[in-house]
């Protein structure tokens, strides 16, 4: 049982939750993540850890609630509990001091890309933040990652803040600007990632993308997880989550995304259906 | 009662879930002895004055003895003797391949020139301990007075049970780390509930629990608890992380959506309950036609689970002949029942998808037995010419797991074999650091549950000396010239 310490609003269906988890805490490196289960007949949900506080011992998630799983768990409150917390999995980031890195998050992608930029600015990067969302609304963690920066640049598909573009429009406009990027952290949606890394690839940027398929055990026993980089299985729980962005075959990853869309919404129905008998009675 | 006499005894039939009935529930297929049926079958044993069923057991249960006391209907009695020697009979019971163990050698058996005529050990072994479960009269036993010693026991599977039952009698203090939410390993995430209830396990659990054992589910060694510091805190450790790694088949085509891993099926279908969806939130993709790739007891689980899920029709593809099937007899015969199509001599060489990247069909090539290979199994070799398409809604891939290496990735100074295993001492399971010991699937591969208790309990007793006496280096003399004492 880990309990809930607090939770506060991000964004529209994004919060933010503060989790006791004091052996996570410790450990957890920039890159990895937990796998959590909300109730016990709850599936196992993997969640990047985007801070922690050693002393504290707790660690934050940021979560979008796209489903069943991430809607129940938002309807939880602080000092309720969640059932397990497993983790730190996968393997932490390769951070070096690469001199120009460019930290690109796409939507609720800055949260796992927080930790990875502290960690690339304490490495004495030169770090340009690039936070990228549909609508204004929807960008999160600006200040966060401001004060991690040397440079913030944020774009939104409409323009209702920051400059009007895509993130792969905003990776564009600095590198024309001139001056070297020696490498580029993407996460975000598959798309996003598949885009970013078909163009770093023209500009011959090195790239780090972090993959988010569908997970079980997140221990390399299952397979559920694979992913195809460099035209070999990897297993993205144990050999990942992040890989080199120009070899991960995008398309299988979004295709095996969505295996189980009709049994998700079957979940989420179920389980609305149940929540509304809960307030009816 | 003379041995001619035993002998003209028939086999006791075991009751069983009729197929069409069972395919549409999870229940367990074989329903047990009546203590009438146990005590019949048990007077079929006709007391060898070598008791070849004994020198066939990995863990040397007194078989004779237990069916002695059985015959009497002192049931107490013989649930204490197989205790002395394995702390898991409820499972070993149903799950041990007892025909190639305890019942290969049985004389009567042999009488009847018929091993399928054994006495069932295995079905009054697993009588014993339902009836123990059931009347509730498990005995807790007395434990020594506290050494002061602690161990770690990374993985919940039979062999760190075994380990964790051990260590705990002998006054230590045991804590088990298990990477998942439940313990038991594949007890619990593998083999399915008609074979073996999750219930038994959760019960031996607790049990342990009871004793003193302490369990931390959600724990992986390697990442939540760095192996140095376990080395720092625990005065000894026992591997018994298992041999949980996929292998999948290398053909094109395998990534396509509905392939499954045996174990990604098995999982989401046990461990996680996605036969309870969406009441448990874990899905299943639930075929119309699903085809298992493999000939081991993990292929006839995937097959046998696919119709509980409500498959109309659930294939098996295997490259060899019947003969050479490895899963137990009675799995190949429960999957025969139930309908599983076994098509033999027939090899999968790439999976074809539809524009949605859901698979739709195997390509298959037929094959013919040629000349004995390595393992004395006759080889097969392709049929020219014989490609044909078999049409599927999803693929089960149970061809073997590896290790998991997260264990040794991240804990270099452990010696590993070339196949990434755990070497060990075979006579005490000490691995290459002191203070390390190892067992069950990271030392065998894929092997048995009752091989795997056996290594554990190999390793306890050695453990045992080992913290008691701070030797290291001559264990095993020391550990043997204990056992020939014992
Ligand atoms: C390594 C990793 C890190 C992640 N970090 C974050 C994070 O920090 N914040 C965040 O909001 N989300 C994160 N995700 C995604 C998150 O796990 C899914 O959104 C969540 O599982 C959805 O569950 P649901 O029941 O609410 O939605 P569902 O209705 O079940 O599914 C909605 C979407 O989530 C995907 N999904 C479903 N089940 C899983 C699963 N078991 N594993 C992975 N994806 C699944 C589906 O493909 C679908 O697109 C991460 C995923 C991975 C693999
Ligand atoms: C589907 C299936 C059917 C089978 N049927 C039979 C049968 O009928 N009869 C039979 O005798 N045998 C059968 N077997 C084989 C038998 O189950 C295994 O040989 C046995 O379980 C091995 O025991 P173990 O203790 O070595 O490991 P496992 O049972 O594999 O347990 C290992 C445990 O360690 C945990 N772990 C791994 N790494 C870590 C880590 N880093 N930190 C913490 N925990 C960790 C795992 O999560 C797991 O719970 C079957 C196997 C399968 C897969
Ligand atoms: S433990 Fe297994 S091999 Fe030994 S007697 Fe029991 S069923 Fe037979
Ligand atoms: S070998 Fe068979 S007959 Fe002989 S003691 Fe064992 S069970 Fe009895
Ligand atoms: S999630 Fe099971 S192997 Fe990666």
């Amino acid at each position: 049982m880990n309990r809930l310490l607090a939770k506060d609003r991000l964004g529209p269906d994004v919060y933010r939750y503060v989790v006791e988890a004091p052996e996570i805490a410790v450990r957890r490196k920039p890159g990895q993540f937990v796998i959590v289960r909300i109730c016990e007949t709850g599936e196992r949900v993997p969640l990047t850890i985007a801070d922690a506080d050693p002393r504290k011992g707790t660690v934050t998630l940021i979560v979008q609630s796209v489903g069943k799983s991430t809607r129940q768990m938002s309807l939880m409150e602080p000092g309720d509990a969640l059932c397990g917390v497993a983790g730190p999995l996968g393997r932490p980031t390769h951070i070096e001091r690469f001199g120009t890195v460019i930290s690109c998050g796409g939507g609720i992608g800055a949260a796992p890309l927080h930790p990875i930029t502290q960690a690339l600015h304490e490495a004495g990067n030169r770090v340009i933040t690039l936070l990228c969302a549909r609508t204004a609304d929807l960008l999160i963690m600006v200040d966060e990652m401001e004060a991690l920066s040397d440079e913030l640049v944020i774009m939104t598909d409409d323009g209702s803040r920051g400059v009007k573009g895509l993130s792969t429009d905003g990776i564009r406009m600095i590198v024309d600007r001139g001056g070297k990027v020696d490498h580029v952290f993407a996460i975000g949606p598959p798309v996003m990632m598949k885009f970013v890394s078909r163009l770093t690839g023209e500009l011959g940027i090195p790239t780090t993308v972090s993959l988010n398929p569908i997970m079980i055990d997140g221990t390399g026993m299952c397979g559920c997880c694979r992913v195809t980089v460099g035209g070999e299985t990897k297993f993205a729980c144990v050999d990942g989550p992040e890989f080199d962005g120009h070899a991960v075959d995008f398309d299988e990853l979004m295709t095996r995304l969505g295996a189980y869309r009709d049994s998700e919404k079957k979940a989420l129905e179920h389980w609305e259906g149940e929540c509304r008998l809960g307030e009816v009675m | 009662m003379d041995a001619k006499e035993r002998l003209a005894i028939p086999p006791q039939p075991m009751p069983e879930q009729p197929p069409a009935e069972r395919i549409r529930n999870l229940k367990e297929v074989p329903l047990g002895y009546s203590p009438e049926a146990a005590m019949a079958e048990a007077r079929r044993c006709v007391r060898c004055k070598r008791p070849f069923c004994t020198e066939g057991c990995p863990v040397g249960i007194d078989i004779p003895g237990f069916l002695e006391a059985v015959e009497n209907g002192d049931f107490a009695a013989g649930i204490r003797i197989i205790r002395k020697r394995n702390a898991l009979p409820a499972v070993c019971g149903r799950v041990c391949p007892q025909e190639q163990q305890c019942q290969l050698a049985c004389t009567v058996g042999k009488f009847h020139h018929d091993p399928t005529r054994s006495v069932g050990i295995g079905r009054i072994e697993r009588f014993l301990a339902d009836w123990e479960r059931t009347t509730g009269s498990q005995e807790i036993p007395e434990k020594a007075p506290p050494t002061g010693r602690r161990v770690a026991v990374v993985g919940s599977g039979p062999a760190g049970l075994t380990v964790a039952g051990d260590l705990i009698l002998l006054g230590h203090e045991v804590t088990v780390f298990e990477a998942l939410h439940r313990a038991g390993g594949v007890l619990v995430y593998g083999i399915p509930e008609f074979r073996l209830p999750k219930e038994i396990v959760r019960r031996e659990t607790e049990y342990l629990q009871r004793l003193g054992v302490e369990f931390r589910m959600d724990s992986v060694v390697g990442r939540t608890y760095p192996m140095e510091e376990i080395l720092e805190k625990y005065d000894s450790v026992f591997i018994g992380s298992g041999a949980g790694l996929p292998k999948f088949m290398g053909v094109p085509g395998e990534n396509l959506l509905g392939v499954y891993s045996a174990n990604e099926y098995l999982t989401r279908a046990n461990l996680m309950k996605a036969y309870d969806f969406p009441a448990n939130d874990t899905p299943i993709f639930r075929g119309r036609k699903i085809i298992t790739v493999g000939g081991g007891n993990v292929a006839m689980d995937c097959a046998r689970t696919a119709l509980r899920m409500g498959a109309e029709r659930s294939l098996i593809v295997y490259r060899r002949s019947e003969a050479e099937l490895p899963a137990r007899i009675e799995e190949v015969h429960h999957a025969k029942e139930e309908g599983v199509e076994f098509h033999l001599l027939e090899a999968p060489l790439g999976l074809i998808g539809d524009e949605k990247g859901w698979v739709r069909g195997m390509r298959i090539e037929r094959m013919e037995l040629g000349e004995p290979d390595s393992s004395g199994r006759r080889r097969p070799v392709p049929i020219k010419g014989s490609e044909f398409v078999e049409e599927t809604d999803a693929v089960l891939v149970a061809i073997g797991n590896s290790p998991n290496p997260l264990i040794a990735s991240s804990f270099p100074e452990i010696e590993t074999s070339r196949w990434g295993g755990i070497v060990v001492n075979e006579a005490t399971g000490q691995t290459s650091v002191k203070g390390v010991f190892a067992g069950g699937d990271i030392v065998l591969g894929a092997a048995t549950v009752i091989l795997a208790m056996g290594q554990g309990r190999i390793a306890a007793r050695a453990m045992h000396a080992y913290m008691m006496t701070g030797r290291w280096d001559d264990l095993d003399r020391m550990v043997s010239a204990e056992g020939g004492a014992q």
